[in-house]
């Protein structure tokens, strides 16, 4: 089990240190350095000071080597458009995209998960045919349009919730939320139910399919020839080894949605990371553009490595290692 | 052909399609949209491209139903009195062009490499394998957007209309490639095994022709399944891109650039501007989920 | 482990004596002290190819505590006959016709809550293979535990308790540690242990066995089979054992019922059966089974295979390969008729006649 640990862990500094490479070759490359450090202010005589401390002469391992320590430290030099400090604009924003993220991903799994499950024990009922009519739906939407859709109806004609923005928000320490105002609250139900709505209808189909699947096998057959009562068979049984699987695919999911939060941000306006990364390839603000890449890749590859924690406490097959068993016959 | 396609008719899919009416009327629906698009030139009741033909007295035009509207224009117009009924199938036909494109795309990558990877087996299977778990674990459209903003940066500014098709295609294929490549893998690492695979190479048939010719027709079925369902997914991340503002050139807009001007327009009323296209949109995406959901029933042999 | 040679078969007579008894009796007593009576059961299957009929009218009967063996080829019924009587037939087969009596007491038709209090407690069944038959994300005294609490009023301490003894029963060494030990780290022949003891668990009267050592090492099948045949007899508990192997019934069975493309083609006692065999497809059976003591040529094959669902003979189903065939077996299929402690559904033996060969 440590040698898993460990071999994961490498895996992920490895993947991290490639996404730093292809960062770095877009820092380097793309543009020119100085310019981007600098802004478009800086007399020439600044600039050659400036070359000579970046040290581009030097060979390409040093640069690499210098750029990943900055990275290590977030310090990303000066955003283009901005020019702010790309690591200040990042944290500023950081909040915002994460409290929406959770949001959606809560929603989706209180809904999806009980849902998904009813559909798949109450298969051809009626409200599960309408319920998978749903989804269907949903995963046939594209985030934006859910967006645009949720607006037209709850802001435009309804003027019920607003549209714009993140709301009246607090700060606490380095961190902005907005869950401790009304307004902060009011702002986040259109946005969050826009994000969830793509992942509810896929944890409902995902959950359901799964279940069938798990429904058919064996043990369960077994388990009905023991006699259990049924609730032991579908919730005991069933449901355990369903979310077995569904656990890798959510955690991947949480990806996703961090990744669509950019759609979402655009639609809403939302002040999170996703807009402001919208914005830097729109404009070819080629340090917002790498700094982003580096912090997703490094909640992505902790996500996986959470999962694949989460998978080793679960699956008893897993944690015995492979292979282990007492002999005799 | 003839009793090719008799034989095919009384199959058991043909026998699954026509007794599902759900996968009848998708069919019937995406055939409609199909011609709609491709047929666009000669179908369309206006050329929302020909300046000459566009009426600016015209513009804001709400849809025939309304009070306001007009029969020559069935859905109205945009701001710059463009036909949407017109602008809409040419739109369509942008955005089924990448998507399909896409996924060929994606397909002839990850079929290659998924045979490949399951017939060579050792190091290479396990390189390419790989790549196509990291890459599977960061999001498509991340990807995407990614190879996209490095293209648009790369490339000098008035390259960016010619190869922002190439560049929007080539982004959402390269990000679609693994799920094929693990897919075919999977069946090409249970078909090497099997008798007819092991009598081939003693007979002495080359590695490449054995894959192509004889292991490819039988991991087939799934790939369908997955380029359908790939296929609805390619259209939405264009759509996404596209809405984004970093897809297709103003110039030829798929149905997402439709929507994000349509936009603006929301909070004046106008709201046909964006409806209209985000109906079709999920019309088109809808059909195809639905007879990729069929497909995938249809073929799965544990629940006839 | 005996056998016969074919022509031996078709010279013996009978043991018993002759019978005059109308044929449907031993069918149609409502004797409760049968365990099990199955009389006339008919499953369907309805596909878009038509109506399959997999069941036609299967009748037999086991007895308190016997082992009733039911052999035939793949396709022939078993494990279909099996399912219907445990009521896990899967859709969209279903019962179309008959009655299966559990100690008297009709259940083909019962609801399923009802059933379910039957199945663990009154019936109990294994399955062919042990490593998919267990839930492997649950300890192996927690599926046991939870079979014994399911059905009988104890505690759950005083279920696991129960648990490790029936796995010491089963053989398992260390019981009292093992019983925390999850399915995948128990070897096959383990695991199959653990299945009778969980399929004994509620200690019901019937177990209905499908295929209990097919998927084990042979080194293991016989000791896996000894102790299946132990512990039924001494929690008096009677056994269906369904399977392909005659080998198998011959060692464990008190009875033996044959089956042919969804009908019964003889029972009897095992050593009637297989010494002195009389439906010429049980005949074919016997001659096909290698004998360490003969010295032969060619080993006995029937020509001709099992016909499909959809393409039975008219008649006696097993005419088109039979080489004692008649005009009378094409057109009339031929009832279960008693002779003496056995049955046979064969126009060789029609109704009510003494006909020894």
């Amino acid at each position: 089990m440590f040698a898993f640990i460990l071999r994961r862990l490498l895996q992920a500094a490895g993947v991290l240190l490639a996404v730093a490479l292809l960062a770095f070759v877009l820092f380097q490359y793309v543009g020119d350095p100085v310019m981007i450090m600098l802004g478009q202010e800086g007399t020439p005589a600044e600039r050659d000071q400036l070359r000579k401390d970046l040290g581009l002469s030097d060979p390409v391992i040093v640069q690499f080597y210098h750029f990943l320590t900055n990275a290590i430290q977030g310090d990303f030099g000066l955003s283009l458009r901005q020019g702010q400090k790309v690591s200040t604009l990042l944290r500023e924003r950081l909040p915002a995209t994460l409290e929406l993220s959770i949001a959606a991903a809560l929603i989706a799994l209180l809904v999806g998960l009980p849902l998904g499950v009813y559909t798949a024990l109450k298969r051809h009922g009626k409200l599960s045919q309408a319920l998978l009519a749903f989804s269907l739906l949903g995963v046939s939407l594209p985030t934006f349009l859910i967006g645009i859709l949720l607006i037209l109806i709850f802001s435009v004609s309804l003027g019920w919730l607003p549209s714009y923005g993140r709301g009246d928000t607090i700060k606490l320490g380095w961190w902005t939320t907005g869950l401790l105002t009304k307004s902060g609250w009011t702002h986040l139900v259109l946005p969050a139910v826009t994000l969830s709505l793509f992942q509810v209808a896929l944890v409902l189909r995902l959950v359901r399919s799964e279940m069938l699947e798990v429904l058919r096998t064996d043990y369960i057959k077994f388990a009905r020839a023991r006699g259990l009562t049924r609730r032991a068979i579908h919730f005991g049984h069933a449901l355990k080894n369903t979310l077995v699987p569904v656990i890798t695919i959510m955690g991947l999911q949480l990806g996703g949605i961090i990744a669509f939060a950019i759609v979402t941000e655009t639609v809403f306006q939302w002040p999170g990371m996703g807009l402001l990364f919208i914005q830097a390839v729109q404009f070819a603000d080629i340090p917002v553009m790498a700094a982003y890449l580096c912090l997703i890749s490094l909640i992505f590859v902790l996500i996986n490595l959470t999962v694949d924690l989460l998978y080793f406490a679960v699956d008893p097959r897993l944690r015995a290692g492979l292979g282990k068993h007492s002999g005799g016959h | 052909m003839r009793a090719a396609l008799a034989k095919f008719w009384e199959g058991d899919l043909a026998w699954s399609w026509r007794h599902t009416p759900v996968a009848i009327v998708a069919t019937i629906l995406l055939a409609i949209l199909l011609i709609a698009s491709f047929g666009a030139d000669v179908l369309a009741p206006h050329n929302p491209f020909d300046l000459a033909t566009i009426n600016l007295i015209d513009a804001l035009k709400p849809p025939v139903w309304h009070a306001d509207g007009t029969q020559e224009y069935l859905l109205g117009t945009d701001s710059q009195g463009r036909d949407l009924l017109s602008a809409l199938m040419y739109g369509m036909r942008v955005s089924l062009l990448i998507g399909l494109a896409a996924v060929t795309g994606a397909m002839f990558l990850g079929i290659v490499l998924g045979l490949i990877s399951g017939y060579a087996g050792g190091r290479i299977d396990a390189l390419i394998m790989r790549i196509a778990d990291v890459q599977l674990s960061f999001p498509a459209i991340l990807i995407a957007l990614l190879i996209d903003g490095v293209a648009r940066v790369v490339v000098p500014g008035d390259m960016h209309e010619v190869i922002a098709f190439p560049v929007l295609v080539g982004a959402i294929a390269l990000a679609g490639w693994p799920q094929y490549a693990r897919t075919v893998r999977g069946s090409t690492l249970v078909e090497k095994n099997r008798e007819y695979v092991q009598a081939a190479r003693v007979i002495g048939i080359s590695s490449p022709v054995i894959m192509f010719r004889h292991v490819l027709p039988n991991v087939l079925g799934p790939v369908l399944v997955l380029a359908t369902v790939h296929l609805a997914t390619a259209i939405i991340t264009e759509a996404t891109l596209s809405f984004l503002g970093v897809g297709v050139p103003p110039t030829s807009p798929s149905l997402g650039t439709l929507i994000r001007v349509g936009n603006d327009f929301l909070f004046s009323g106008e709201w046909w501007i964006t409806i209209f296209p985000g109906a079709a949109l999920v019309l088109l995406v809808l059909s195809v989920n639905l007879l990729g959901d069929w497909l995938r029933d249809a073929l799965n042999p544990r629940l006839s | 482990m005996t056998n016969t040679t074919n022509n031996q078969a078709l010279s013996n007579s009978t043991d018993d004596a002759t019978t005059a008894v109308n044929a449907t009796d031993r069918v149609a007593t409502n004797d409760p002290t049968n365990v099990l009576e199955v009389k006339n059961l008919s499953v369907e299957f309805t596909t878009r190819h038509g109506t399959l009929k997999a069941l036609n009218e299967v009748s037999f009967s086991i007895a308190a505590g016997e082992v009733v063996g039911v052999v035939g080829e793949s396709g022939a019924g078993k494990s279909l006959t099996g399912a219907a009587i445990i009521g896990l037939l899967e859709p969209p087969g279903r019962i179309s016709g008959g009655e299966i009596l559990l100690a008297g007491r009709r259940i083909d038709q019962l609801p399923d809550d009802q059933m379910r209090k039957i199945r663990g407690r009154e019936i109990g069944a294994i399955f062919q293979d042990p490593l998919t038959s267990l839930n492997p994300l649950y300890t192996v005294g927690h599926q046991i535990t939870e079979t014994i609490v399911t059905h009988l009023p104890l505690t759950w301490s005083q279920g696991r308790n129960r648990a490790i003894e029936l796995l010491e029963a089963t053989g398992i060494p260390a019981a009292r540690e093992r019983i925390d030990h999850y399915p995948h780290q128990f070897s096959g022949g383990m695991r199959q242990r653990v299945v009778i003891a969980l399929a004994l668990a509620a200690e019901p009267k019937l177990i209905v066995a499908d295929e209990p050592t097919t998927a084990l090492d042979v080194s293991i099948q016989a000791q896996i089979i000894e102790l299946l045949k132990k512990l039924c007899r001494e929690h008096g508990a009677a056994v269906m054992l369904i399977t392909h192997d005659m080998g198998v019934i011959a060692e464990t069975a008190d009875r033996v019922v044959v089956m042919y493309a969804g009908r019964i083609a003889e029972v009897g006692k095992v050593r009637d059966v297989i010494h002195a065999p009389r439906h010429p497809y049980t005949v074919g059976l016997m001659g096909s089974i290698p004998s360490i003591h003969q010295h032969v040529e060619r080993l006995v094959q029937i020509d001709g295979t099992m016909p499909r669902l959809n393409a039975i003979p008219q008649g006696c189903a097993f005419n088109p390969r039979c080489v004692k065939v008649m005009d009378r077996c094409k057109i009339e299929r031929p009832e279960l008729q008693t002779l003496g402690s056995s049955q046979v559904a064969c126009w060789l033996y029609p109704e009510g006649e003494n006909n020894e060969r």
